[in-house]
């Protein structure tokens, strides 16, 4: 408890107008917490850290924590952040999302942020729905649930994000969930280290909107529904896919060496400086 | 009264019209020290389409930076000069490549073969518009053709300097042996020449 | 052939912007292919990475100005370049630059919409989308370059006061200005006036980053520099922080607007001649005031008594030379490559003072000065 209080005082403002703004019961903190232990582990500096965060319940995380931190535009924040890290490439950035920031509004972001293999960690908060607005389904809502804007039952079916940034070229996919606390630890501190994009994937709960909507129970129950559908990826190994059907994987799901974008552009600084290459 | 002197080079897309406008616009404004504005109109397609490079040359600054009533018109296809030749003032020069042009409205046009030129003697025919360079700068005292040369040579790709100088040297030789022996009866009978 | 100039070159319009960024002391560009403004996204891929710059192509318009912002938050002065149909992209992110006061350039080189619209052919139909086109209520500042120095000039220009005021400048082209070459003789290094934004000299736990000072205008801290502050584009308190306090929102509100509305005889640009006792005046701006320069010097060799405004500055609107005009004009004419944009504030301002004509050309083509003298005779 005494760890706890003393990174509460080091990384939480202290000018900042508590409380915040997540329900009781949210997942968001234990994100936050897991996020904030991998940064200490580290050991970086505040003041080299920027988290940017897009609109919605996880667009209020950076607000609380006393890093550089840039509030931005729905869906936007990997833009925000691309501009930020290849401006100063000594920075490191940490970008928070929600799964309608990340894949719906800002899908065309988020795959081009890891096509280009920029020097970010994107961590995506999947709570299946749009929650601040009050519980409109998400891209990654699961087919033939309920939301506020399909209360005749969800007809689209979700995205997996771990798997589309794996096929879009990132080069680090984690997925935890907020039920998880420790692997989710271990998932930021890997992410955070990896150079080039790395996400992480936490899947959540948002009890107020889609657990009412769809009589799944409140925190606890949904917490538990996690913890009894989540296969860590070297359990998966050993079922067979019958076995896998209704679960989904946590764990590191890729890792991968690719050229680095803000590398491979301090490169084309020096060719362009030396006069080389513009006519080859 | 000041003086302002109004070029319309017309054409399709491709030819090099565009181009030819910066070189003549460098040559006049940078290497002649006279005031220059350069300007284009162009459809969407990066070949074919229509054409058009305007330079308005003065000696003082330039207000409206497109042409009003043109003092030298040259035009590359048929559709530009039918299209064109109502702006050109009644003592105004016409070039046209004859290559394409067949059908011209008065008999002191000239009349000169430059994509012809810059396929049978070139075996390139996007230098086209270098040999019409060439011809301008014979034909009108609006470009020296020392500002001419400099500026073709400051703006094609490294290596084909020499090209590009030959073709504008045969664009003035052509407008020279135009000008010696006056517009011939036809078109045509450039094509059996040996230029 | 006379003795070359060495400062003196032929210079299109769009490459002109791109010097004039780089003089500025631009060091991050991000943009989008789109006629007719690419050729600026392509000098600066090409000269941004020899000067230790950054160049990126994003995967739009919105991304682009995203990336501007970004990079503007850690100090680096930055830019985009777009036209009509991303410039409706950008208005999002235009608006968060707007509150979150952070400086950027916005090159917007106009064509014909709307929609896709005209892609090659020019027009001025976004002079009030620069205005206006975001949601909610701010101040802006737009500037429209009319021959190829000013575009090298108003690039730097644009620059300077977004520096100044920590707000987004656009810098208007029409397809005409950003396509012309003109032979142009750049000032020598050193000779043009930079201005850098003001940082804070107080000490990281003194720093209050949207803190109101008599200029309005708060010292800005980069990312990284030992100042942790939050950026945010929802409406904040002095410390940054989301507010929903009234006594808070309307004082900062209040200031956005105060930061340049003291300050326009700083922003405001243009051209005035012969305009006292003036028949007609004709106010014009961008290409189309090379038009009206010759259609009113046509229309004083034909004896009549013409004056000329040129807006340079094209919003703030500036009505301290607008309206001596009305005042003194008997017609006022404002032709313009769109249905009436300016002219909705030229007559805006015209209390009853005179009468207000307009000429309006949307075919894509320019006004030409025949046209306007036309119409001057017409209405004279």
């Amino acid at each position: 408890m005494e760890e706890f209080t003393k990174l509460i005082h080091k990384y939480l403002r202290h000018d900042k107008k508590f409380p915040h703004v997540w329900c009781p019961g949210c997942g968001i903190g234990i994100m936050l917490g897991a996020l904030i232990r991998a940064i200490d582990r580290i050991g970086y500096e505040k003041d080299e850290v920027v988290l940017v965060s897009g609109i919605g319940c996880s667009g209020r995380l950076p607000v609380y924590v006393d890093f550089n931190t840039l509030h931005t535009t729905h869906g936007r924040a990997l833009t925000f952040a691309t501009g930020i890290k290849l401006a100063k490439p000594g920075l490191k950035v940490i970008v928070v999302m929600g799964d309608g920031d990340a894949v719906a509004i800002g899908g065309n972001h988020f795959i081009h942020a890891a096509r280009r293999n920029i020097d970010l960690t994107a961590i995506i908060l999947n709570n299946s729905v749009y929650g601040m607005t009050g519980g409109q389904y998400s891209p990654t809502t699961p087919f033939g649930m309920r939301s506020t804007t399909t209360m005749y039952t969800n007809i689209e079916h979700a995205f997996k994000i771990s798997e589309l940034a794996v096929t879009a070229g990132a080069a680090f996919v984690g997925r935890g969930t907020v039920y998880h606390a420790k692997l989710l630890d271990g998932l930021m501190e890997k992410a955070f280290l990896k150079q080039g994009f790395s996400v992480v994937e936490v899947i959540a709960h948002c009890h107020t909107q889609y657990g009412k909507l769809n009589r799944l129970g409140g925190p606890v129950e949904m917490l538990q529904w996690q913890r009894d559908h989540a296969v860590t990826v070297e359990s998966a190994a050993r079922m067979k896919p019958e076995e896998m059907e209704d679960k989904f994987l946590i764990g590191v799901l890729a890792d991968r060496d690719l050229p680095v974008y803000t590398e491979q552009y301090e490169r084309i600084r020096q060719r362009a400086k030396a006069g080389q290459g513009k006519d080859a | 009264m000041s003086f302002r002197y109004d070029i319309r080079l017309g054409g399709s897309g491709g030819q090099g019209l565009i181009m030819m406008g910066i070189i003549l616009a460098e040559a006049i404004g940078v290497y002649d020290g006279k005031e220059v504005a350069q300007t284009q109109s162009y459809g969407p397609e990066a070949r074919g389409g229509s054409s058009k490079a305007e330079v308005v040359v003065s000696d003082e600054e330039i207000d409206y930076p497109k042409a009003m009533k043109v003092d030298l018109l040259l035009t590359m296809n048929q559709k530009a000069l039918d299209e064109y030749y109502q702006d050109l003032k009644p003592d105004g020069l016409l070039i046209v490549d004859s290559t394409f042009v067949k059908t011209v409205p008065v008999a002191n046009a000239v009349q000169i073969p430059f994509t012809r030129i810059a396929r049978d003697r070139f075996k390139k025919e996007m230098v086209a518009n270098i040999v019409a360079l060439g011809a301008i700068s014979e034909l009108s005292s609006i470009v020296s053709k020392k500002a001419i040369e400099a500026a073709v040579l400051s703006r094609v790709p490294k290596g084909t300097e020499k090209l590009n100088r030959d073709a504008l040297k045969a664009g003035m030789a052509a407008a020279k042996r135009m000008r010696k022996s006056g517009p011939p009866p036809e078109a045509d009978t450039w094509e059996n020449e040996d230029i | 052939m006379k003795k070359r100039n060495v400062n003196e070159v032929l210079l299109q319009g769009n490459e002109a912007v791109a010097e004039g960024a780089l003089r500025a002391g631009c060091r991050f560009f991000a943009g989008y292919p789109i006629t007719p403004a690419t050729e600026i996204a392509e000098i600066m891929s090409v000269k941004l990475p020899r000067l230790d710059g950054t160049f990126i192509q994003m995967e739009d318009e919105i991304a682009s100005l995203g990336a501007v912002i970004g990079a503007s938050l850690t100090g680096t002065k930055s830019m985009t370049a777009t036209s009509g149909p991303g410039f409706s992209l950008m208005q999002e992110n235009l608006g968060f630059a707007c509150i979150a006061e952070v400086p950027c350039v916005l090159v917007n080189v106009m064509r014909g919409g709307p929609s896709t619209g005209l892609p090659t052919y020019p027009a001025q139909g976004d002079v009030m989308q620069a205005r206006w086109g975001t949601h909610g209520d701010h101040p802006m500042i737009a500037l429209c370059a009319s021959t190829v120095r000013e575009c090298f000039d108003l690039t730097i220009k644009a620059f300077n006061l977004s520096e100044r005021f920590r707000n987004p400048v656009i810098l208007l082209l029409d397809e005409v200005v950003a396509h012309m070459r003109e032979k142009v003789t750049l000032p020598e290094e050193g000779l043009v006036e930079i201005f850098d934004r003001v940082k804070p000299k107080v000490p990281p736990e003194w720093y209050i980053p949207y803190e109101d000072t008599p200029a309005g205008v708060p010292p800005m801290a980069s990312f990284g520099e030992g100042y942790r502050y939050h950026v945010t584009g929802l409406t904040h308190d002095v410390r940054g922080f989301p507010t929903s306090r009234p006594d808070e929102i309307g004082p900062f509100i209040a200031r956005l607007f105060r930061k340049i509305s003291q300050r326009f005889p700083e922003i405001q640009m243009g051209e005035v001649d012969q305009v006292d006792g003036a028949d007609i005046t004709v106010i014009a701006y961008g290409s189309v005031a090379r038009s009206a320069k010759r259609a009113v010097r046509d229309a004083r060799e034909r004896g009549i008594k013409a004056g000329f405004v040129k807006l340079t500055t094209i919003w703030p609107f500036m009505k301290s030379v607008v309206e001596p005009v009305l005042k003194t004009s008997k017609v006022v004419l404002v032709p313009e490559m769109n249905m009436g944009q300016i002219s909705r504030e030229v007559k805006r301002v015209n209390q009853g003072y005179t009468r207000v004509v307009t000429l309006n050309k949307v075919d894509g083509t320019i006004i030409t000065p025949e046209e306007i003298l036309d119409r001057i005779i017409e209405v004279a």
